[in-house]
Formats: C-alpha cells, structure tokens, sequence
C-alpha cells in the first residue's frame, strides 16, 4: 500500500555545523539513486544485492565530472522495516552544511525530490509505521516547524503521559466494572457503601487531572531538566544570576526594585545538567496589580519547583520578606546565595544556617565571582540523587487538552451524581465518558473527528 | 428412500423459543413457512427455569414485543407472578420478570402457531441441510427430514436450540437425549460439519424439580408478586391481565450443603472431566458457585412454582451434574427441604452449536446464502435471548426471499442489537447470556421504552397493526407535549411555591422556575410536585413514566446521546465486503487473521473484535480511504 512512488530526500541532521550530517532518501528509487552517487571501496559491492540493515564505506562521486565529494557510510534499510515503510538509505557524510547540500544537490539530480516538512513521517504513519496519536504529535511539531523536536513529542506520548492516562484509566474501569459487576450479580456482589469510596477515588482523580491542565502548556514541546527557580527579594541579583547561568542578557537588568515583573524561562545546561531556569519578579508585598500576578505565579513556581536558587543581599539586612520566602522554600531543594560579597557583608553564612538547612555559596554576581562554583554544588546534589530530573506528565497539545478537560468534566458530574444520590448505575455513564476521553490522548480509544483531522493533513491536504 | 415432499418459502428447523419467533414473524410478514418440531408437545418449552425475563432479559422480551413478536403477549397470558426487579436502582435497570406456568406457556404458543396463517408445524427430525454451488457461492435450498423427506426453501432458519448431539449427564449416569429426556438431533451436525460450518461444543444445566408437598415453606421466606402488575406486551394493560398470583420462596444453602459438595466434588462430571465443553460462568451450578466462592457461608435458593396443574417446584439457583444421591444429600441440607423428593434430577446437557462469528449481522450465515440461524445455536444461553435471535432470523429470512434489505438493530438501539452484535463480532467462549453491563448505552435502552424505540421500526417491517402503530404516535404526542409545558409552565417564588419547597427540605427559589426544573431536583419528582403543577392535564400512567424519566435525568440522557452520536459515526464507516486483508500491509498478524476470519461490515464492529488494536483499526482506515 504505497500511496506515494516519488523518492524523497532531504538532509536529516539539521543545518547545523555538526560532526556528521545525514542525508536521508526514501522511496522505491533509492538504489537506482545510490548506484549513481555512490562509489563503494569494496569492489564486490553490487546495489542490486545490497542487503537490509547493511553498511558500506565509499565515495560520493559527481557522475558528469568524476569529482568525489565526500567519504561516506551509506546505510540501506529495506522497506517495510524501516521507519517510513519504504526503501531508505542514509548517507552519512562528514557534516558541514556546504558538504550536506552538495550531496543533497546530487541525490535531487538524479531522480528524489526534496522532502516536505514533515514528509517522511507523512509516509510512515500512511504505512503503519507509526498511529494515529504520533501522527498527531509530528503534526503540531511539523506546524511548529520544529523538526528536531519530533522524537520528544513522540516519546512523550509513549512516556510519562502515557503511563499517567493509563493508571487513571485502570482506575475508572475497575470502579466502573465493579457498578457492573454488581447489577448483574447483586446476590454475590454488594454496593453497600460504594458511593462514599468512589467519591474518594473520584476527587483524586480530579485533583490529579487538575494538576495535569494547570500545567498544560499549549502548543510548546517538552524540556527536559531540573526545573530550577531563581528566588529573593527586589534587587537582591536574580536576573544577574540568571544572565551568569546564560551567559548573555535575557532579563532586563536594572537596580530598580521591581523590574522583573513576569516570569522568565530559560534553559541552560550547566555542568551538563539541563535547567529549566525560571526567575521569578521579586516576592515582596505590592500595590502594583501587574507585578503582584508575578509575585503569585513566583509562589506557584515555587511549589512546582525542582530546585531553588535562593539569592540574597548580603549587604543588606534580612527583611520579613526573606523570612517569608524562607517559609516558602522551607521545604524545597535549597541552594542559598550570598550575593554583593564585593559590597560589605551584613548576613553571614552562619545567620543562613541557622534558618535553612542548604548549602550556602558567597559570589558576587557583579565581578563573575567564583560561579562554576554553584554548578558543582548542582552537579553532586544532582548525582547524589538529591536532585533528579521530574518526568511530569504534560499536554502540549489543544485537542488533547480538551479531552482531558472532558474529562475532568466527566469526573466533575460523577461528583455530583454522588452527592445527589443517584443510583450508581448513573455514574457509569460519566465514568465511561472520562475513560474515553482519557483513551483519546493516548489513541487507545478512537474517534471518528481525530482520523478525519489526520486524513485532511495528511492525505489530502497540500 | 429419498423423496420431494414440499417446496416452501422458509424453513425453519427447532420449535423453541427462536423457532416459534422465527415462524411468526416468517409467516406474519406473508412467507410460506413450516416449522420442524422433534415433538408436538415441547414447542416453546422451558427445560430449565420457569420464569421469563429478569435483569436485562426483560429488556429483550419487551423489544421482542415492541417489534411484534410473541414472547410478551405469551408470557402475560401465562404468567403466574410478576416482578419489576432492581426497583431501587436507576430505571435503566428495572426489569420486568414474571413466572410462567410451563405447560400453559407451550400450549399457548402452539395455539397461536397453529392459528397463524401461512404457517404449517410438522413433528419431525432434520438431518441435512440441501445446497446448490453456483460460481463463487453456496445457496440454501432445502432441507431432508430423517425419513427421507425433501422439503424446498428459499431460506432456511436453524434454531436447533441444545437439542444437537445432546447429551445429558449428572454423576456417572450420561444419557444421549435432548433436555428432559425428548429424543436428540444425532444428524444434523455431520451436514453442518460437511457444509464447511465450525461446530463447537457447549454445557448447560439444570435443577432437580421436587414434589412441593415435601416442602416445609414455613422455614422460608416467601417471595410474593408486586401489587401493581406491569404486562411484558405494550399491547396489554394492567387491567387486561390482573390475576391472584402464586409466591416463590427463599431459602439458602449453609454449611453443611456446601461440605456436602465438596465432598463429592469428584463424582462431578464438571470437576471429574466427564463434561470438558464449558459451561456459562454466569449461570453456574452449585458445584461450581461453592467451589468459586470459597468464603461464602450461604448461597441464595429459590423454590418457584412450574405450574398451577402440577406440584413440581424448581429448585432455582441449585443446578447441578452430582450424581442422583448427592443431590438427595445436598438438597435435604437446605432449610424447608429436609424430607424432599426428587421428581426430576437435575443434570448437565452438552450440546453442539457454532460459533457466532461465522454470521452476518442479518443472522444470515457468510458462506451460505439463505441459510440464518437463531438461538442457542448460535451460541446464546436463554429463552430470551433465544427469542430475540429468532424475530430477527424470521424477519430476515423473509427479507431475504422478497430481495430486501436485512433488518440489522444497532447497539445504540436496542439490547437485541448488542445480543447480535456481540454474538457475531466475538468469539464466545462459553454460552453467552445477556447482562445490563453488556450495553453500552443503557440508559437510554431502557423496558419501560423499548416501544418508543421499535414499534416504528416494526411497523415499517410489517409485524405491527395500523392501531397499534397510530397509537405509539399518539403516546408519543402526549409525552412531547406534556415536556413542553413542563419546561415552558413557571412558578414564581410565591409563598405558596416557598412553603412547599419549604416543607420538602428543597432549597427555595430566588426567581422563577419551570416546573421541569424543580422536578429535576433530587428531592423531587413529576409524581411529588403535583401539588404545585395547577394546570396538570390527566394522562395515562405509561405517558407520565415517560415524561418523569425524560425530565428527570435529562442530563445523563443528553450524555449518552452524545456517546452515541460519536459511537455512530464509527458504525457507519462500512468495510467494502470484498476487502483483503492481505493488502492491508501494516496490519498485525493477529489482527489480520481475526480480521480475515470475522470480516466485520463496519469500522465499528472490527474495533469490538479482540485482538485488533485502535493502531490495526487507523491503519484498515486510512487503506479505505485511499481506496
């Protein structure tokens, strides 16, 4: 079932200066393609007996010329096992956009066309490659215009979000087969005090799926890292710290209290661990309606947080603001940091220890003081299994997101069938609806308007 | 000596509860129809317990009804007690059950059947099914009777029911006969076989009868009729068929009766391997509920009248395959049966059936055109289910002669559309019997609507009068009418309205509300809130039901027609019949071969097949598409 007999091909390593660069070509022509680019150093090698899955060491060659172009492996994979379903073979040369497109220039010649976004998933998902909730999570990625981005939309399918939509499906289905279970056999089976467990297990549900849409975060792929939030009061060095992790100016940095006034997220990787870095506008008491909505999100932030990199002025006393983020992040992974060392100290290390326990480093952000300092101090709590990277579960997407409001909505009447006192046959028609909405996320249940939207994309459109 | 006896337009082989259904509704829609019987005196006989209906059965018997077949009238002209059961629950549950009186149950249908136009009964045994080949297909053409007999059909329907190589053991004792000791059907099978059919092999069983002067019914519970008697038939009322019912009684094994059994486990023929076809999980002996049930000290029994011209009494909830002194021993230990006497033992039966995936939704067999099949045939347990199969066989069979559409009920429509839908679309492993859980969309399937539902649709096939038909619409005025004024007729937050909802713990009103909305509110309903609806008009109790119902859960009902809606869209997504599946590349071998075998008509029926995947189904559905 080949919709598509055209060969495509286009550069699959991205256009950067990398190490290697992959040429990758799909389609039924790919050998009549590689027999014209591709001179093998073994002589025995003969394209009409290549073998699946097989590798071999050569040149590409301009034919008209005789140039050779790049020292090459080329990689053969014979459809359908491979991940369009089709014929691939990859070129994988020494890299470098000039050499890349060179060779792309070349497989175009002699008979590929150059791949649309998105193509070559396109094909795999027409072949049975890959279902129908992959296919949707390359789309988004695809209208993101994001290639690279691809495997994590897809594995996120498969990973954490997976796994939490399935516990909370096994839930709803044993609750809702045991309802069953009971009007068919009610001599064995009794629903005595049923409704009261349900209701228990139901708020959990809600309260685990409120959590997922609280964090949804629409149209954005996943990062992976330790989600890290930059806290102290007004002044105290925060977007400093941040720019210092970053190493350029993201935050504007002024010494005018109160000018971080949303939250900024950055990633950075420091000692080879990835951060999600979020700074947060200065916790203080404010009048100011648009800042104090930072100030409340910078609470939140904090609750969600991995790691807390505390920063305070050492060259100040401690206020009731400090005290009151303390008490936030009492309870957090704590790195605190006496800032201004270069100014005069008022807080000592000792006065921290005595209100957190975490690990104190004294820097001083304006002269770039000692700041691979705090990335060791990251890096042991982060091997010691102190910190870890947090795999939550989260929506990127906006059909997805409305299955789960669905059923959170779902679950929401189940509530209310409970406090009415409906007999429990009623709730089963508002758990089964969770459950199909829950199944919609992860494609183990299916609807008709799902597949639709795909064959327009995918099969239609363009 | 082979001889042509007849030609006719359908056959249809076996007078149990599929047959009769089977024939009348062949004959009512003007089919020329004989109906084969292995005896004149067991049509539509119940050998196991005497009652019709019950959990989600009831469903069936009204839908059987409201399509215009026999069950529900039958049952209310000879019923002996009624019920309305699960009362406390949500009316998607309700369900009617009633006890028949056995042998007025039988007569009265043979008189119906013998009073039906078009239709002959002959006694007689079917040993072959007759084909012709012609090209690429298999048609039906008729059947021969054991003494040689050919009679010629359009269609023919088997409705052979556990009457197949039937075979009936308890303890070591195993007699080759059908239930109740009539003779088996020892032929057929080897035609069926010879026909490319895939035959399996199923258990059933049954309680001893005993004699009800030796029972102590003061040590029992006794289990009375409802005051208020709801017929099966929507043709019926209450007044029609009043009568002074006859009580069941409860009593339940303990202790003893379950050491009794374990002691003897062993001379069971389901335990000793005598039996090994399987039997239905959720009708088991007692045997099989003592040893399942370990940590129960007590089991439900239910002592409930055969008739009103015997004293037999059926010992329900207590079947059984022990040997006949085991059965003595065990009953005696039951509270009320301490000096009882066995009339009938009780037994298991095997017996051989197919599998109901080789069928089409219409009943009508893939691989042989004009041969449907209906009942405990086709893998079902239940006079119900039985019977539910046969009105669409029947229905089917005369489509199929007059070159008509088949008459398939979806699941979104009605308990038969599940019973079929899930009879042909999955292999079942054990006698299959009809559960509320099985229906997805129940609450809106509900008995007390089943005519709302399928009286037009019975009409349109011909099995209900213009009278009967002009009355639903009328019902059907009157209950949209009356919703109407419900949502359109206010009462303000007078003092009058506030003392009310006052005196009912209800919240009092801040504005105006419909009267639909109050009586929405749990603590109400149509019946309660009389007092402040003035301008009430009088209607029919059956209209006033409606109207409750359809006020009160409003919302869950508006639910479910969304699932609904949604669930449709995949049914209608049809799979071309000439599909191979070898072409389908990307399928999983399972699903492949599932698929292959199954070869389901829609999208929506190959995704209820197990072992076919939601990523199998968008792969089979992007291949359609790009067909």
């Amino acid at each position: 079932m080949n919709y598509e007999t055209d060969t495509i091909a286009a550069i699959a390593s991205g256009l950067t200066d990398s190490g290697i660069g992959i040429i990758r070509i799909s389609g039924n022509r790919v050998l009549d393609i590689l027999e014209k680019i591709f001179v093998p150093y073994n002589n025995n090698f003969n394209v009409n007996n290549i073998k699946s899955y097989t590798a071999h060491f050569g040149h590409i060659v301009e034919a008209e010329s005789d140039n050779i172009i790049d020292e090459c492996i080329i990689i053969y994979m014979k459809g359908p096992h491979s991940y369009t379903g089709e014929d691939i073979v990859e070129i994988d040369s020494h890299g470098g956009i000039f050499v890349c497109n060179k060779i792309l220039k070349l497989v175009l010649n002699s008979g590929a066309r150059l791949a649309e976004p998105g193509e070559y998933t396109k094909r795999a998902f027409l072949n049975g490659r890959i279902d129908l909730t992959q296919a949707e999570a390359v789309m988004d990625v695809i209208k993101a215009d994001h290639e690279d981005a691809l495997r994590i939309s897809v594995d996120q399918l498969k990973g954490s979000l997976k796994n939490e939509i399935v516990r909370m499906r096994n839930i709803i289905i044993h609750e809702n087969a045991y309802i069953e279970y009971a009007l068919d056999d009610p001599e064995h089976v009794s629903l005595d005090g049923f409704s009261e467990k349900l209701k228990i297990i139901v708020k959990d549900l809600l309260s685990d799926i409120k959590y997922m849409l609280d964090h949804s975060e629409e149209g954005r792929i996943i990062k992976y890292g330790v989600n890290t939030v930059i806290v102290g009061k007004p002044n105290a060095g925060k977007s400093s710290l941040l720019n210092s992790l970053l190493k350029e100016e993201r935050a504007i940095v002024t010494n005018i209290p109160g000018t971080t006034r949303d939250i900024l997220e950055e990633r950075a990787l420091v000692e080879g661990i990835p951060l999600n870095i979020i700074d947060t506008a200065g916790i203080r008491d404010t009048e100011d309606v648009v800042e104090r909505i930072g100030v409340d999100r910078a609470k939140k932030s904090i609750e969600d947080a991995d790691l807390i990199l505390y920063v305070i002025d050492a060259s100040i006393n401690l206020s009731k603001e400090d005290y009151d983020i303390i008490d936030l992040i009492k309870n957090k992974k704590v790195i605190v940091l006496l800032n201004k060392q270069d100014l005069k100290q008022v807080v000592t290390v000792e006065d921290i220890n005595n209100l957190l326990f975490a690990p104190v480093l004294c820097i001083s952000l304006l002269e770039n003081m000692e700041l691979s300092e705090i990335g060791h101090v990251i890096k042991d709590m982060f091997y010691s299994g102190e910190l870890s990277i947090k795999d939550n579960p989260v929506i990127t997407n906006q059909r997805q997101k409305i299955c789960l409001e669905n059923a959170y909505k779902s679950l929401c009447q189940v509530n209310d069938s409970i406090d009415n006192c409906m007999p429990e046959d009623f709730f089963t028609i508002d758990l089964m609806e969770a459950y199909e909405q829950l199944g919609l996320i992860i494609g183990e249940s299916m609807q008709d308007d799902l597949v639709n939207k795909i064959f327009e994309e995918f099969c239609t459109g363009k | 000596m082979a001889y042509i006896e007849e030609n006719y337009d359908v056959i249809v082989v076996g007078a149990g509860h599929a047959g009769c259904e089977a024939a009348l509704a062949s004959a009512r829609l003007g089919m020329n129809t004989i109906m084969f019987t292995i005896s004149m005196n067991s049509i539509a006989f119940m050998p196991c317990n005497p009652h019709i209906g019950g959990s989600s059965k009831g469903h069936l018997v009204r839908e059987i009804d409201a399509l215009g077949g026999e069950m529900g009238k039958n049952i209310d002209k000879t019923y002996l007690q009624s019920k309305m059961l699960n009362q406390s629950k949500g009316p998607a549950v309700h369900s009617l059950r009633a006890q028949a009186d056995k042998e007025k149950y039988s007569i009265e249908m043979r008189k119906v059947l013998q009073n039906t136009d078009n239709l002959t009964l002959r006694q007689g045994e079917i040993v072959e099914i007759l084909t012709d080949k012609k090209e690429n297909t298999v048609e039906i053409k008729g059947v021969k009777t054991i003494s040689g007999a050919v009679y010629y059909a359009k269609a023919v329907i088997l409705c052979t029911g556990t009457y197949l190589n039937a075979r009936c053991v308890y303890g070591d004792v195993s007699e080759n006969t059908g239930p109740n000791g009539l003779k088996a059907a020892d032929y057929l099978t080897d035609s069926l076989i010879a026909h490319g059919i895939k035959m399996n092999r199923f258990k059933t069983g049954t309680p001893a009868r005993i004699d009800g002067r030796t029972v102590d019914y003061s040590k029992m519970q006794e289990q009375p009729g409802d005051e208020t008697v709801v017929p099966f038939s929507f043709e019926n009322s209450e007044e029609d068929i009043k009568r002074k019912q006859i009580s069941c009684w409860l009593t339940y094994t303990n202790e003893e009766t379950h050491k009794i059994i374990r002691n003897n486990i062993n001379r069971s023929p389901l335990y000793n391997g005598n039996i090994e076809s399987t039997g239905p999980r959720y009708c088991p002996s007692i045997e099989s509920k003592v040893m399942t049930f370990a940590d129960k000290e007590k089991h439900h029994v239910f002592i409930e009248p055969e008739g009103e011209d015997t004293n037999e009494m059926y010992v329900g909830s207590m079947s059984s395959s022990l040997p006949e002194d085991v059965q003595y021993a065990m009953y005696r230990t039951v509270p009320g049966l301490e000096n009882v006497k066995i009339v009938r033992n009780a037994y298991a039966i095997e017996y051989d059936c197919i599998s109901g995936t080789q069928l089409k939704s219409s009943l009508e067999f893939k691989d042989i055109k004009g041969l449907f099949s209906g009942g405990q045939f086709n893998g079902s347990s239940g006079y119900e289910e039985a019977g539910a199969q046969g009105i669409i066989a029947g229905i089917n069979a005369a489509r199929f002669c007059k070159g008509e559409e088949p008459f398939v009920l979806s699941r979104s429509e009605a308990y038969i559309g599940v019973l079929i839908d899930d009879l042909v679309t999955k292999e079942t492993e054990e006698p299959y019997r009809m559960m509320t859980s099985r229906a997805e969309y129940r609450l809106l399937l509900r008995q007390d609507n089943a005519d709302l539902r399928l009286t037009k649709k019975g009409y349109e096939i011909g099995l209900i009068s213009e009278d009967r038909y002009n009355h639903l619409c009328e019902k059907e005025k009157m209950i949209e009418k009356e919703i109407k004024r419900l949502h359109e007729e206010k009462v303000g937050a007078n003092k009058r309205v506030q003392n009310f909802l006052e005196a009912h713990n209800s919240t009092k009103l801040k504005t105006a509300a419909s009267l639909a909305e109050i009586i929405r509110r749990p603590e109400f309903d149509y019946y309660s809130i009389e007092e402040l609806d003035v301008n009430r008009p009088v209607l029919p109790k059956e209209v006033i039901e409606q109207v409750n119902i359809d006020i009160k859960y409003e919302g869950y009902i508006e639910r479910q027609k969304r699932q609904i809606h949604q669930f449709e869209k995949m049914e209608n997504r049809k799979i071309p019949a000439d599909i191979d599946y070898n072409d389908v590349k990307s399928l999983r071998i399972e699903a492949m071969q599932k698929l292959s075998s199954i070869r389901p008509e829609t999208i929506g029926m190959a995704k209820r097949i197990q072992g076919v995947s939601p990523a199998d189904i968008s792969v089979l559905m992007i291949y359609i598409n790009q067909k």
